[in-house]
């Protein structure tokens, strides 16, 4: 792609301290990414991996330890959270969250829901035109009008789920951030939503960063996709291509795990061994999946393995895929 | 215990037309209606349906734990030949926890919070044999490993919050067949856990039913996941079960519309997003008339006969009944 990216995240890291201690938990470790208009990347992990505080630094609701995040080629990292979310750049970023009912505030109506941060961030504040378009936003989520004076918990959770779209859409976001959307809902309404979020991007022109921990959601809404692994990104590619031929070997463990859905075709699953690293002052030459992994050689605990390209649109952080140094080139290893 | 060979030709449970309703301010909510499924022994039964199908409500009846606000209208819940919808608190508690347990979905709410782990395994084992304390410690302990956790004997000192919802689940599953019981209730197991924790718990209790001889009721709102673990399927809608089947017939040729639209509605390996379907209109409520069919406002299939009572149950395979007058 010979566009600049939209996004262009460098080096972010989030580390929150241990009370009581000098100690950091290091949440997110120099993750790189980029990502282009129209786009839509996927985003998965398993929980505690760092994947909604990478979300949450990126859309400026939480402020890096370092790093860099380009927004439209504007640096906007530096920014504090509390100032960022006074700026007009607020609106081209917004933030659909997991659970809805959750998410929206139990005292706003769906019209106060949507309405607020048109109240805050459009150029037209009128009260005329904050009903207009709170009207036309529920029409593009297809909330029917009778719904917007509820309150969460009149609500279905498909129906939350739509207010907290319109909610984001609100502001005619250029990048929107979906936290594990369907994560809580039936799988009927998922469907809906995921067709209801297919169709909006194309709609709206908008660029999605998808989260999920759903393998085959991310599957059917995701052209690219990310996989994090104790607060590192671990593989990047396109996304049918990873799924079909997954590299890296959380990776793999991942993809072995997904029920089959054929109860003919039970796989064999990739047993992870050991319990996951502390994240707690990891050591900065040791790949954090050392331990659980089952390919894991000498190297895995001397040196960190960063991403490096191993074919098209894909990057593996790996050393397996180091031609330096695989397990299997004995005659290059040196043992240490 | 109670229950010889005797009941061993027939199922180990047998819920029969089971009703339940609820009573609340907003009127009189009829949450399950002739509700029927059996467990055999030693079998894996997958009970399938999203919120508000009545799964859990079921489960609760079965285990005798179930909110003031229910009230059983019918039918019975036949367990080795006792009703457990008619028996006494005495002879529940002795059922409960011994021959039936259940794990709930989420593991941390359902341990004590203040009480240490192995505490909790071992007061179920002292409640249900004549285990001295090193005796029942020793066993949790035993458990505690089976269960894959690492270092036992120091988890058995550990408290909810300080483990992780996936070694709450485990230690819940180790409490659930600490005294070795004829029947697991496992509601929602997997749900909120991790990819790979919850293939490896899901596992764990394949591998404990096996090894047990256990009978399990598998429940889940998920689909792809009963179709790797269950012999037969049960599908709840609304406080019906409209089907039920040998794993592999429900998938190969689901016969009623809602199972048929359930499975197309999940994503999966072989399906793009054009491809999955959506299930229109929600769950009626319990509150209003209702019609036999309680799938009836979402069907494409629905016509006149649709609705004339009751709802019908035909067998249209081996072991396989749709509740549908027009199956597909």
């Amino acid at each position: 792609m010979a566009d600049l990216p939209l996004l262009h995240v460098r080096d972010l890291s989030k580390r929150f301290p241990v009370r009581g201690t000098k100690r950091m938990v290091h949440a997110v470790d120099r993750v790189g990414l980029s990502m282009y208009a129209g786009e839509s990347v996927g985003l998965v992990g398993e929980s505690g991996c760092g994947k909604s505080t990478l979300v949450r630094l990126i859309a400026r609701l939480l402020d890096p330890s370092g790093g860099e995040i380009d927004f439209e080629q504007r640096p906007i990292g530096s920014i504090p959270a509390a100032v960022f979310a006074g700026r007009p750049e607020r609106a081209l970023i917004q933030m659909v969250f997991q659970d809805p009912t959750d998410s929206l505030n139990p005292r706003f109506t769906a019209f106060e829901t949507i309405a607020d941060p048109i109240r805050h961030l459009s150029s037209n504040r009128t009260r005329r035109a904050v009903e207009e378009r709170t009207a036309e936003v529920a029409e593009l989520v297809r909330l029917r009008g009778e719904l917007l004076g509820r309150y969460p918990h009149q609500l279905s959770g498909g129906q939350a789920q739509r207010v907290g779209i319109a909610r984001a859409i609100s502001v005619s976001p250029r990048l929107l951030i979906l936290d594990e959307p369907t994560s809580a809902l039936d799988v009927s309404v998922q469907a809906v939503i995921l067709h209801l979020l297919a169709e909006l991007r194309v709609r709206l022109g908008m660029t999605y960063l998808f989260v999920s921990h759903d393998l085959n959601v991310v599957r059917l809404i995701t052209e690219r996709v990310l996989v994090m692994y104790a607060g590192r990104v671990v593989e990047v590619g396109p996304t049918a291509d990873v799924l079909s031929r997954p590299s890296h070997p959380y990776t793999r463990a991942l993809l072995s795990a997904i029920p089959a859905f054929d109860p003919t075709a039970r796989r064999a699953r990739i047993r992870l061994p050991g319990e996951p690293q502390s994240p707690v002052d990891p050591s900065p030459t040791v790949c954090r999946f050392f331990g659980r992994c089952p390919e894991g050689f000498d190297r895995c605990r001397l040196e960190m393995p960063e991403l490096r390209p191993v074919g098209t649109g894909r990057f593996v952080a790996c050393h397996l895929f180091d031609d330096r140094s695989g397990p299997d080139r004995e005659s290059d290893t040196t043992s240490g | 215990m109670s229950g010889g060979p005797a009941h061993e030709l027939g199922p180990l449970l047998t819920l029969d037309s089971l009703s339940l309703e609820f009573r609340g301010r907003g009127g009189v909510s009829r949450v399950l209606d002739a509700v029927g499924l059996t467990v055999g022994w030693g079998e894996t039964v997958g009970l399938v349906g999203e919120s508000g199908s009545g799964k859990t409500v079921t489960a609760l009846a079965i285990m005798g734990i179930l909110p003031p606000q229910a009230r059983v209208t019918g039918g019975a819940a036949l367990f080795k030949g006792t009703d457990l919808l008619a028996t006494d608190e005495k002879t529940l508690r002795r059922y409960r926890g011994g021959e039936i347990a259940m794990t709930f979905q989420q593991a941390r709410a359902g341990l004590n919070p203040i009480r240490p782990v192995g505490r909790q395994i071992e007061d179920v084992i002292r409640h249900h044999t004549d285990l001295g304390r090193a005796d029942a410690r020793e066993r949790a302990v035993a458990l505690l490993s089976r269960v894959q956790i690492p270092d036992p004997s120091r988890v058995f000192g550990a408290f909810p919050f300080e483990l992780s919802g996936g070694m709450c689940q485990r230690v819940m599953i180790a409490m659930a067949v600490s005294c070795s019981p004829s029947l697991l209730i496992a509601d929602e197991p997997a749900t909120g856990l991790d990819v790979c924790t919850q293939a490896a718990v899901l596992e764990l209790i394949g591998e404990l039913s096996s090894e047990r001889r256990m009978a399990t009721l598998l429940i889940s709102h998920d689909l792809g996941l009963l179709g790797e673990r269950a012999d037969r399927i049960v599908v709840m809608h609304a406080g019906h079960v409209v089907e039920s089947a040998p794993t592999r017939a429900l998938f190969a040729s689901p016969r009623h519309p809602y199972t048929a639209k359930l499975i197309a509605s999940c994503p999966r390996p072989s399906v793009e997003l054009g491809d999955l379907v959506t299930i229109p209109g929600t769950i009626p409520d319990f509150r209003e008339p209702l019609p036999p069919c309680r799938f009836r406002f979402r069907c494409e299939r629905a016509s006149p006969e649709c609705d004339q009572p009751p709802l019908p149950r035909f067998e249209v395979g081996p072991d396989h009944f749709v509740a549908c007058w027009r199956p597909l």
